[in-house]
């Protein structure tokens, strides 16, 4: 009897593993499948380096070159920011802080991360696109900039979380090393700890951008959404996602927009997917 | 000239260290002859440790450490609290027990101290780096693959490298602890003959739980037990006339 529930129960956890790689599989060809379907309309050079997204008007342009551009922007933007505010954070809590600091910090950074994504989205339309907005002079701060900022607030947490855990694996015994040659606290932490930790701050911003790529609702509301080739970082863009979160809504099921909006898709789960696969090499090239 | 061989390099008075409230130094007093190698034995957790790292400050990265008393080295007491510690740590140079090369090349390993230092011109460096591993009998060996990284050496070139770090700021008292308890008997020996070969030019001390290790390659021995220096003499006398009976009982095997 005890035999048998031994087997039931192993057999349930079994299943219950395959089944969470059964679901991403299932996802992913379900995507595919669909969004393969857009290819019929339109080729896959004009698909991806078409200039003009005009899915409803007569005839119908699918070229989401200006949504490649846009969400890489917003991208980059909240990357170059989020790196460079996250990764000195990350040495401040690991190398610099007093223990009653590091803890109040580390909690901060977790309440960041709590946040959701839709909060951050509207205290960054009432707030930053105004500033945005006067400080540059624009016509509207709805730009590429202020979703940049939004989303580096997002990144942010991932960064700084993991970048601090590979801070901290940094062995004791190099700092001590570099301490012991008369090295500064700063010329220990950039040349020696920040270096024997890079494996882990690079997957760090991988996560992060990982994080960022795929964000929606913040980007929606603050970049502007216009479906454009920017020139700049003080431009409305649009991006993969707020596109599908956009008009999936209106896209009739089985028309060329809304398989369209499936092969936008599966680009972001390939996109997303090579950034993860790059952060967990990464971290495992730390490991070993 | 037998005064000038036996000049004082370090002079310890009155020592007395806590670790919060624990005193893990009582009353240390000891002088350490330049060019020699001076050995401190005693068994783990009697100080030995703490009092090698007193003297390049270490300590102070330990939270609540608190010293009492001098330690002068060339007539300066690093104690004072005003020691500009890059430049003690600089004279004073460490060898680990574990060796503790920094993940770079083996060249950016011995180049490490000059240029955070300050002397960067490419020449410089290059001259630095041959001599500081011929110091170490390294050159030979790693000459044409000095940008392999220094982890993917043996632990026996590792721990050389190290101590060629320290030569490479042109350190003048060497303080090695438990140098060689990472290493096989062969590399121990290596290390031993080493540091024989380093005496013409450098103070030793080494902080060893190895009796035999101190008997081989000291010239003078302190004895520490609890905190305590029990006994501290000529390396012979030590292993043959202690003094005192808790000497003889630790060399002679009867606790440790």
């Amino acid at each position: 009897m005890r035999r048998l529930k031994e087997f039931v129960l192993q057999k349930i956890v079994l299943l219950c593993g395959v089944a969470s790689i059964l679901f991403v599989a299932l996802i992913f060809l379900f995507l595919v499948k669909e969004g393969l379907n857009v290819f019929k309309a339109v080729s896959p050079s004009h698909f991806l380096l078409g200039r003009s997204w005009y899915p409803i008007s007569e005839p119908a342009q699918f070229g989401i070159l200006p949504l490649i551009l846009g969400s890489l922007l917003v991208t980059a933007g909240a990357t170059v920011i989020s790196v460079a505010i996250g990764v000195a954070c990350a040495v401040y809590i690991a190398e610099v802080a007093r223990p009653a600091v590091r803890e109040t910090l580390k909690v901060g950074i977790e309440l960041l991360a709590a946040i959701p994504s839709i909060v951050l989205g509207f205290i960054g339309m009432v707030t930053l696109v105004p500033w945005v907005k006067k400080i540059f002079h624009l016509p509207t701060g709805l730009t590429a900039l202020s979703g940049s900022i939004m989303l580096a607030f997002m990144a942010m947490p991932t960064i700084v979380s993991i970048a601090e855990d590979a801070l901290h694996a940094v062995p004791r015994s190099y700092k001590e090393g570099a301490y012991a040659l008369g090295a500064t606290r700063w010329q220990t932490i950039h040349r020696v700890i920040l270096r024997a930790a890079s494996p882990g701050i690079a997957a760090a911003v991988m996560l992060g951008i990982g994080r960022v790529i795929g964000e929606t609702m913040a980007v929606m509301m603050i970049t502007g959404n216009a479906a454009v080739i920017p020139h700049g970082i003080l431009q409305p863009v649009r991006t993969l996602t707020a596109t599908i979160a956009g008009e999936m809504g209106e896209a009739a099921v089985g028309s060329e927009h809304y398989y369209a909006l499936f092969a936008i898709g599966t680009l972001l789960f390939v996109i997303s997917f090579g950034i993860n696969v790059t952060a967990d090499l990464l971290l495992h090239k730390r490991r070993s | 000239m037998g005064e000038d061989l036996d000049k004082l390099k370090i002079q310890v008075n009155n020592l007395n260290l806590w670790y919060s409230s624990f005193q893990a130094l009582k009353d240390v007093n000891a002088s350490f002859k330049e060019r020699l190698i001076t050995a401190i034995i005693g068994p783990s957790g009697c100080g030995k440790t703490t009092l090698l790292r007193v003297f390049n400050r270490m300590n102070d990265l330990v939270e609540g450490v608190r010293v009492a008393g001098t330690v002068m080295v060339d007539g300066i007491n690093v104690i004072a609290p005003d020691t500009d510690l890059m430049t003690l740590r600089r004279k004073i140079g460490m060898v680990f027990q574990r060796p503790n090369p920094f993940p770079l090349s083996t060249y950016e390993n011995v180049v490490f101290g000059p240029r955070i230092h300050g002397r960067a011109g490419k020449n410089e460096l290059d001259d630095i780096a041959e001599k500081s591993l011929q110091a170490v009998l390294l050159w030979d060996e790693l000459k044409d693959r000095l940008d392999k990284p220094a982890l993917s050496l043996s632990l026996e070139q590792q721990q050389r490298l190290c101590i060629a770090r320290l030569i490479a700021v042109r350190s003048d008292i060497l303080l090695l602890d438990e140098p060689c308890s990472a290493l096989d008997p062969q590399a121990t020996q290596a290390i031993e003959e080493l540091m024989r070969g380093l005496k013409n030019n450098y103070t030793l001390i080494v902080v060893t739980h190895n009796m035999q290790q101190a008997a081989r390659v000291s010239d003078e021995t302190g004895f520490m037990l609890l905190g305590e220096l029990i006994e501290f003499g000529e390396t012979d006398q030590i292993f043959t006339r202690p003094r005192d009976k808790r000497t003889e009982d630790y060399i002679t095997g009867r606790f440790g």
